[in-house]
């Protein structure tokens, strides 16, 4: 069986990729019609502008808090969860989260597990390696189950399969699982929810991420819309859920702010369908629920990212998607170009701390920081000012000790370094700026039509025959 | 509020209120420095000599030092700190003079405003000169406005202008509140609307040429919603973005082209135009 290339997982840097991707008329419209729906959702939901802003500073407030404590608030949660039955397991790095879950599923024998929407298991990429043990790990968001039956990635990380409209979706399922052509969304549920009950049956093993942990009484918060979640964390006999160490919050009462942000947010919803609070395995008097319920805490680079005050930041992250949404450039070029597991401007400012700078060298250039990411952040990330933080550190010189992301300087050039000296140089010698300006407004005819990449889409920008230098002088001199 | 919207913590880090839209502002003062900008002093220049008239027609002396270069803003924003941290020095030492100074884009006025103190946080001296002159800086849209509080005697015909506002501009210093409020006074302008217009027009400092097509692209959108607007011409406080949409319009053979908001205003200020 040959198996369909899908156009959106390009090879290639991220400029080609870039490139093709501006070139997918059908793409760019379906990024540019759901982004507009899902900005205009969010403003709905929060009509209340005072509100919003308040709202948004306690939640930077909670988030800032609970990273200040990090360490102690780990240990809590630790205790609690074991207090309440759960296993907790460590891991510093995705091969060994990987080999934690394996080991898992391992003991129970399991062949088959069930997946609800899982962000670091993408990170760990868990499916493709239990794949390679023999263990089929089905996922059970209908979005992320579309993206797996087309052998894509989530190109969003609350909409996986955003980059498809319900058309391409509808041929997709008639391709791979047969049965009639509609494009009728209900129906596509429907198909899509029959073949996912018999595996939530079946399942050994069900696995979730995680969208709060609380350190206070040890519960696991999940929110979600289609009900999966809660099917795979209570349906299958072991429930091992995955997260990142800076998800953890101090205790339940910081988690209402934060639930109602990442909600609005992220949907424009005042409350997701399913909020799942997760305490503990099956109690000896209760009827169901899972008999084991295991947490891996990854950390995959978080806490080199902890250790700098600037930096840490990124880690308030609730991933609520809405800095994607209101992106330009994720609007227009899409998830799947940033070639990694978080796209849009959080992926630009996180990926580089789990997979090295030098891996993504043009994730932070990737931005004309117009700020609008920021400036819809529940949580406040200053994501423009951590764009240009990872620029400085992108150009740093490689054996600079200072270093703060691993991979940091690998955009270092002797060539731009000489073009910004030379450019200081200029602008802080007033006579040779003025000389400059001279040369150039009486040399402006000599200018080339062509000056690449600019004029790839422009013409070229004529300078003046005077420039104000020497106009506001000849206006002075008139006046007195 | 109910008690679950508490104060998340007593030892959280302070919120500093930005004082952005709530800003104090002075009375008239008889003497302004025009801090002209790179991309005015080379490609914009009648913008800045625009600027001059508007402000001398308000009864106040404008000083242009000719010492004066870039505020620092391409370096920063491209990730060379230190050669940006040199040039605003440069720029500080000749603008600490106690004067307002006014600067005809939103985005320059910005980076001396609220980015020049950070910059200095690790020398206390050029960060205490750096915060003065902040305090001192405004962009030339808020000044007239806010300043001057000007009000414009419309003397052209009728014109439907379209206005695009920096992003940085609009967030930083609230330059389309300000220029919005400007074009109000005229009685003759009408203001259109274009789609996404608060969306960026792809410029970016050194973005545009580091990313060429995704800027070319976003660049392209833009220069189409304008088209579509019903706009006799385009208005904007930043010559950056003008750069970039002019260019782009120039290439497409559009019938439409952008200007800097004060060259517009003293235009329609004239007898005849």
């Amino acid at each position: 069986m040959t198996q369909s290339i899908p156009v959106t997982n390009l090879d290639g840097d991220f400029k080609t990729r870039a490139r093709h991707a501006l070139d997918d008329a059908q793409l760019r419209n379906n990024f540019r019609t759901a982004m507009d729906g899902l900005m205009h959702k969010r403003e709905q939901a929060f009509s209340d502008p005072q509100e919003r802003e308040d709202l948004r500073d306690l939640g930077n407030r909670i988030r800032a808090r609970a990273l200040s404590q990090l360490p102690d608030l780990l240990d809590q949660l630790e205790q609690r969860l074991t207090a309440n039955g759960v296993r907790v397991h460590w891991a510093e790095t995705t091969e060994e989260a990987n080999e934690i879950v394996h080991r898992l599923i391992e003991a129970q024998e399991g062949r088959q597990v069930v997946k609800g929407k899982s962000m670091v298991s993408e990170e760990m990429e868990l499916n493709d390696y239990l794949a390679e043990r023999d263990i089929e790990c089905l996922e059970s968001d209908l979005g992320e189950y579309t993206v797996q039956l087309d052998h894509e990635k989530p190109s969003h990380i609350i909409m996986p399969a955003i980059h498809k409209n319900a058309r391409q979706v509808a041929r997709l399922f008639q391709e791979k699982l047969g049965g009639e052509l509609s494009d009728d969304i209900h129906e596509l549920v429907g198909t899509g929810r029959q073949i996912l009950r018999q595996k939530f049956m079946e399942a050994d093993v069900g696995v979730s991420g995680v969208n709060f942990a609380v350190a206070e009484t040890g519960t696991l918060v999940l929110v979600e819309n289609e009900g999966n979640g809660r099917m795979s964390t209570t349906v299958p006999p072991v429930h091992i859920a995955v997260t990142g160490i800076e998800k953890v919050v101090a205790n339940l009462r910081d988690v209402v702010p934060l639930l109602s942000l990442l909600t609005r947010s992220a949907l424009g919803q005042p409350i997701t369908t399913y909020i799942n609070m997760i305490s503990g395995p099956r109690k000896d008097d209760e009827r169901d629920g899972p008999r084991e319920v295991h947490l891996v805490l990854l950390d995959n680079g978080r806490s080199r990212a902890f250790a700098d005050a600037q930096l840490r930041q990124t880690l308030n992250c609730i991933r609520c998607g809405a800095c994607m949404n209101h992106c330009p450039v994720y609007t227009r070029v899409g998830g799947h170009t940033y070639g990694e597991v978080y796209p849009g401007p959080i992926g630009k400012i996180l990926t580089p701390h789990l997979v090295g700078l030098d891996r993504v060298p043009d994730h932070p250039s990737a931005s004309s920081l117009c700020g609008a990411c920021g400036d819809v952040c529940p949580v406040k990330i200053p994501i423009p000012e951590l764009l240009q933080r990872l620029r400085e550190e992108n150009v740093r010189h490689p054996e600079d000790s200072e270093a703060a992301v691993a991979g940091a300087g690998s955009r270092y050039s002797n060539r731009e370094q000489l073009i910004w000296r030379g450019w200081q140089w200029l602008n802080t010698h007033p006579r040779i700026y003025r000389l400059f300006l001279w040369g150039v407004t009486r040399l402006r005819r000599l200018q080339p039509a062509r000056l690449r990449p600019w004029t790839d889409y422009r013409s070229a920008p004529t300078p003046a025959a005077r420039s104000l230098h020497e106009q506001a002088r000849n206006h002075m001199r008139s006046k007195s | 509020m109910t008690d679950l919207f508490y104060d998340a913590s007593p030892n959280a880090t302070r919120i500093v209120q930005s004082n952005k839209a709530g800003r104090e502002y002075p009375e008239k003062p008889d003497r302004v420095v025009l801090f002209g900008t790179c991309v005015v002093d080379l490609f914009f220049p009648e913008a800045g000599m625009d600027a001059i008239r508007l402000l001398e027609h308000q009864g106040i002396q404008v000083d242009f030092p000719q010492n004066q270069s870039c505020c620092g803003q391409p370096a920063w924003t491209s990730g060379y700190r230190e050669q940006a941290e040199s040039v605003a020095r440069a720029q500080l030492a000749l603008l600490d003079t106690g004067t307002p100074v006014v600067v005809p884009s939103g985005s320059c006025a910005g980076m001396i405003r609220h980015h020049y103190p950070g910059l200095f946080n690790h020398e206390p001296q050029t960060r205490d000169r750096a915060l003065r002159v902040a305090e001192n800086t405004f962009e030339l849209t808020e000044f007239l406005l806010n300043v001057c509080r000007v009000r414009l005697q419309d003397r052209g015909r009728h014109r439907q202008v379209a206005l695009h506002t920096s992003c940085t501009a609009r967030r930083e210093m609230q330059t389309h509140h300000h220029a919005r409020g400007l074009l109000a006074q005229l009685s003759g302008v009408t203001r259109v609307d274009h789609d996404h217009e608060s969306e960026c027009c792809g410029f970016g400092g050194t973005f545009c040429v580091r990313m060429p097509d995704i800027s070319g692209a976003m660049v392209a959108d833009k220069t189409q919603s304008l088209s579509q607007s019903g706009a006799d011409e385009l208005i904007s406080a930043d010559c950056g973005c003008l750069l970039n949409i002019n260019g782009a319009m120039n290439r497409q053979n559009l019938n439409l082209k952008g200007r800097h908001i004060a060259s517009f205003l003293w235009e329609r200020c004239q007898e005849g135009s």
